[in-house]
């Protein structure tokens, strides 16, 4: 495919909108038209996201439950997490998502395991709750765990079954933690929907049931940061280092036992914004922890996000620690950048893929000199794309309704005025707490944002732009490769990783060198593509 | 340790399932309607299903696996799915322009009682399926049977839908497969092209699972069996049918609609199964076996008293799906290998009823269980109380092999986390050569990772 010269700008992708919507039936290419938005950082554009797919549309985006016990749930190793449903919901969400946990001989880990109950047809015609709660009885016996989440599939909010009296009922009768999740594929429009219902779920049932003695001068909580491919290993050893305390990670590398005393915590840190400011603005609420946005992918925002986590402690020793660390790591960082650098400089890259990840996997190729053209979020809201401000102004519709927003209110005898102080006071001087400021403003002008890209778009886009690196997930792997296109999934990280820290840049710079500067792709074509035809002939030396 | 909470104590168990042996029905669905040309499979339900069987497909076969959704929402479950799925015929028919949409159900569009035929003719009236195109439809609720079924269901409505007799018979076999790989069904098709039979293979995912890499992404690549192929399917002297779970549904429905008879045989997974397999299309296809296939025969039974001695009496857990289970275990036992332990998920008395005739005689102190409880977690459990030397299975087994090092040799689905073995076709005697290859491949690393160095071997 010949190359885009894009060196003085990206091109205004007026016509390649027109080439896609020109395709779909009217009143679709209406609402896909308002998902696309050409960037333009100086001002303020809308973009509609968040909102049903349209039915027959080949979309990336999964349900609820996906969301709920998947993401959120998923990588939480101390808690049995009972599937209520027909097996396959289960067997989907069962060690698919590369969610690295470390467990110490003796602890418990359920990561491993997928449990489910199985529901049979007699099940779904006569209610499926005395199953439920027989497998809570089993689960129980077989493995005593001191809590257990119940997760509901599809049909059963359909046929009644109450997830939560379970739970209660059995609750009372283990004498153990067990709680339900009313996660339906179909409750929202994607897996949004079941991250805010997790966090909901966690915040109501778990959070605050323990208050520990302090271990730590500083004490943080990492909210929304996974440990796919080891992430949060790399993250939590900077920590380490630096003399933070992390009293507990949502959810990468966790346990139900450290959220249930991360209220104890002095500050929460949000790595993916979509799916956990929930418990975060609740942890405020409740407890007066602050919370900001940070960004571990990239070394530039690691940097960045390590000072200002200093700077929010105040501690002059931290603040040099820091410092310290980051120089040292910023060499082995920037020699590894300089030698790879010249050799994917100026590559194009497309990124689709989840609620934060196509914005902060920008900073790490703009660390490489590789340029983002196209970009979207498969299930992010507004906010994650223009930014926090427009919250106020997002339209509520019925899918959004249709999930609880829980009402908090202050806990008088464990709200910390002092950290609510800090704030006021920190915030004086210009320091931004609650700071998301979205992927779009750093995004360049003319850049094509696109919520919810499809099949259909994403074979017109590689078409138009003809990157040389596509990044989403699993789905989409292999028909972006057939154009002759490294595709990298962000999702799992095609079992590398970790990508995040300062170590993690240098994982990625190596991966981004692998393939962006391979010959593997040129061997598409056989030799004689371009060679006139053999002639045939009759006589063995003619 | 990667199962640490599994016990040797095995507690009866009757509501909870751990580690499952099984999945559910519509990814089944999906990967028979791949084997249709220029089908698109529909899943009718919430946008999670078709997610989950486009990734689980996808992670297997490392080839892109479309697929629409009618994208449920909470209106949709309370008033019924049919405007969704009557705007994503739509939609589809605009946008991705198949030649089919195969749609199937899910646990969610079954519970609320969607009628997947009614909401189909209300399309073809509303003039949203175009001319020439057709919409094919399936019943596959995920709370009956297993991902089985739903392959079986799917291959059923094809037939139903489009295989039609016009009293003309014609010289072909239907070979109606269960489910393997894209290679395995390239590999039935060369070993009937052997016997100059002309044969219409259905579902055929080969070219379409396993296409070349071209530069250019085609949705619609140029395998699977096309609608004239299947529509011919009803004049064809006889059917094939391997795998009873998988096929016999659809063999049934082309002896009901199109009088076209069948004989079932298990899929050819080593020798015994392929020799019926083998003299089951000579019957059908009225021809003798030729030379060629008989060589490949010996040189399979050659490689077996080669290696003999390295498998006898060895034990085995396997685990997966009952159509592919039934013939290796009877091939295991045929090389004297000892299944001691056999599990699948796939509900069914025939299949456990099956598995101790073929183990009654050599293996006597077998187990075998399906079906509810029948999972991974259970197998581990056995394996607690009484070892193995190998275990055979999907892509899970490795967490037991690396927990009671036992070696393990990858075989069913999902396989995610190696590539290649959608290439290799493991039916038929070629395929038979590469099992024993692999299970003594699996055996001997073993010994030379484990071997004292004074008994270290170089020559077998």
């Amino acid at each position: 495919m010949p190359k885009r010269d894009y060196t003085n700008g990206l091109p205004d992708p007026a016509e390649l909108k027109e080439e896609l919507l020109k395709k779909y039936p009217r009143k679709v290419a209406k609402k896909r038209a308002k998902s696309m938005v050409t960037n333009n950082p100086a001002e303020s554009k809308e973009i509609l996201a968040n909102v049903r797919t349209v039915p027959g549309i080949i979309t990336q985006r999964g349900c609820t439950y996906a969301g709920c016990k998947g993401v959120v749930l998923g990588p939480t190793r101390d808690i049995i997490n009972l599937v209520h449903g027909p097996i396959g919901c289960s067997f989907y969400a069962w060690l698919t998502r590369r969610n690295q946990t470390r467990a110490m001989e003796g602890d418990p880990n359920f990561i491993t395991y997928a449990f489910s109950t199985d529901m049979q047809d007699e099940n779904i015609v006569f209610g499926g709750e005395k199953k439920l709660k027989e497998a809570i009885r089993e689960a129980f016996e077989n493995f005593h765990p001191t809590s257990i989440g119940i997760f509901s599939t599809c049909p059963v909010g359909l046929i009644g079954d109450d997830v939560h009296s379970v739970a209660r009922d059995m609750k009372a009768e283990l004498g153990i933690n067990i709680f339900g999740f009313s996660c339906e594929g179909y409750r929202g429009v994607s897996q949004s929907a079941g991250h805010h219902i997790a966090n909901n779920g966690i915040f109501k049932h778990v959070v605050g049931n323990e208050d520990r003695e302090r271990t730590g001068k500083y004490q943080v909580n990492l909210l929304g940061e996974y440990n796919i491919g080891g992430d949060a290993f790399e993250i939590e050893a900077l920590f380490e280092e630096i003399g933070v305390t992390l009293i507990s990670t949502y959810s990468g590398n966790s346990t139900v036992e450290s959220f249930a005393y991360s209220h104890t915590a002095d500050l929460n840190m949000v790595m993916c914004h979509r799916s956990i400011n929930y418990i975060a603005e609740m942890m405020e609420e409740k407890y007066g922890i602050p919370w900001f946005k940070v960004n571990f992918i990239g070394a530039e925002s690691t940097a960045k996000s390590l000072r200002k986590m200093a700077e929010y402690f105040g501690d002059s020793e931290m603040i040099a620690k820091v410092e310290e660390v980051i120089a040292r790591e910023m060499l082995k960082v920037k020699a590894v950048a300089e030698a790879v650098k010249p050799k994917v400089e100026g590559k194009l890259a497309m990124m689709f893929v989840g609620g934060s990840r196509a914005h902060h996997y920008q900073d790490l190729f703009r660390e490489l000199g590789v340029k983002t053209v196209s970009a979207g979020y498969e299930f992010a809201h507004r906010d994650d794309y223009e930014g926090r401000e427009v919250i106020p102004s997002i339209k509520i519709d019925a899918d959004t309704r249709n999930i609880e927003d829980l009402v908090v209110t202050k806990d008088d005898t464990r709200y910390r005025e002092d950290l609510a102080e800090k704030k006021a006071k920190l915030e004086e001087s210009g320091y931004e707490f609650k700071d998301y400021k979205g992927m779009m403003p750093d995004m360049q002008k003319n850049a094509l944002v696109i919520d919810d890209v499809n099949h259909w778009e994403t074979e017109k886009l590689i078409e138009f732009y003809k990157p040389d690196i596509f990044c989403a997930g699993i789905k989409e792997k292999y028909v972006v490769q057939k154009y002759g296109v490294p595709l990298k999934q962000l999702h799992s990280y095609d079992y590398g990783g970790p990508y995040a820290a300062f170590g993690g840049a240098i994982n990625f710079y190596k991966e981004m060198e692998r393939m962006l500067a391979t010959d593997v792709w040129k061997l598409v074509d056989a030799p004689w593509k371009h060679e006139p035809e053999i002639v045939g002939c009759v006589t063995v030396d003619a | 340790m990667l199962l640490r909470h599994t016990t040797t104590e095995i507690k009866e168990r009757k509501a909870l399932t751990v580690n499952p042996a099984k999945t559910c029905q519509p990814v089944g669905a999906m990967y028979a309607a791949l084997g249709v040309h220029g089908c698109l499979p529909h899943s009718h339900g919430s946008q999670g299903c078709c997610s989950y069987h486009r990734s689980a497909l996808t992670r297997h076969y490392k080839e892109p696996v479309m697929a629409a959704t009618s994208s449920f929402t909470e209106g949709s479950s309370v008033f019924g799915g049919q405007a969704n799925l009557l705007q994503a015929i739509d939609n589809i028919f605009t946008i991705y322009e198949p030649e089919i949409i195969a749609v199937h159900s899910t646990c969610l569009s079954e519970t609320i009682g969607d009628d997947l035929g009614q909401i189909v003719a209300k399309a073809k009236d509303d003039g949203k399926v175009p001319e020439g195109k057709h919409v094919v439809q399936a019943a596959t609720p995920s709370y009956v049977g297993s991902h089985v079924t739903g392959y079986a269901n799917m291959l059923e409505a094809f037939v139903k839908y489009f295989s039609f007799n016009t009293n003309e018979k014609i010289r072909q076999v239907n070979m109606l497969s269960g489910w393997v790989e894209p290679s395995d069904m390239r590999e039935l098709k060369r070993m009937a092209g052997l016997m100059d039979l002309k044969t219409v293979l259905l579902p055929d995912t080969s070219d379409v699972l396993d296409t070349p890499m071209t530069g250019k992404y085609t949705m619609y690549p140029k395998g699977g069996t096309t609608v004239e192929e299947i529509t011919s399917m009803g004049n064809s002297m006889a059917t094939v049918a391997m795998g009873d779970f998988a096929t016999r549904k659809a063999a049934i429905m082309l002896d009901n609609k199109c009088k076209v008879p069948f004989k079932m045989v298990d899929i050819p997974i080593g020798l015994k199964a392929t020799d019926r397999f083998v003299q089951a299309m000579a019957l059908a296809g009225k021809v003798s076996v030729p030379d060629v296939l008989t060589e490949e025969r010996g040189r399979l039974v050659d490689v077996i008293t080669d290696m003999h001695q390295y498998f006898y009496g060895k034990r085995v857990a396997l685990y997966g799906d009952p159509d592919n289970l039934l013939p290796l275990i009877e091939f295991l036992v045929d090389i004297d290998m000892k299944p001691v332990y056999v599990v699948s998920g796939t509900p069914g008395k025939a299949f456990s009823k099956k598995a101790l005739e073929i183990l009654a005689e050599k293996v006597p102190e077998a187990k075998v269980q399906n079906g509810a409880s029948a999972d991974m977690y259970l197998l581990h459990q056995w394996i607690k109380q009484e070892g193995v030397d190998l275990i055979m299975g999907n892509t899970y087994g490795k967490y037991i092999s690396r927990d009671e090092g036992i070696p393990f040799v990858r075989t069913g689905f999902p396989i995610v986390d190696r590539i290649g073995h959608s290439y290799f076709p493991t039916v038929g005697y070629t395929g038979g050569i590469r099992i024993l290859e692999r299970i003594l491949g699996a055996l001997m690393d073993k010994i030379d990772a484990t071997a004292p160095e004074e008994s270290f071997e170089l020559v077998m």
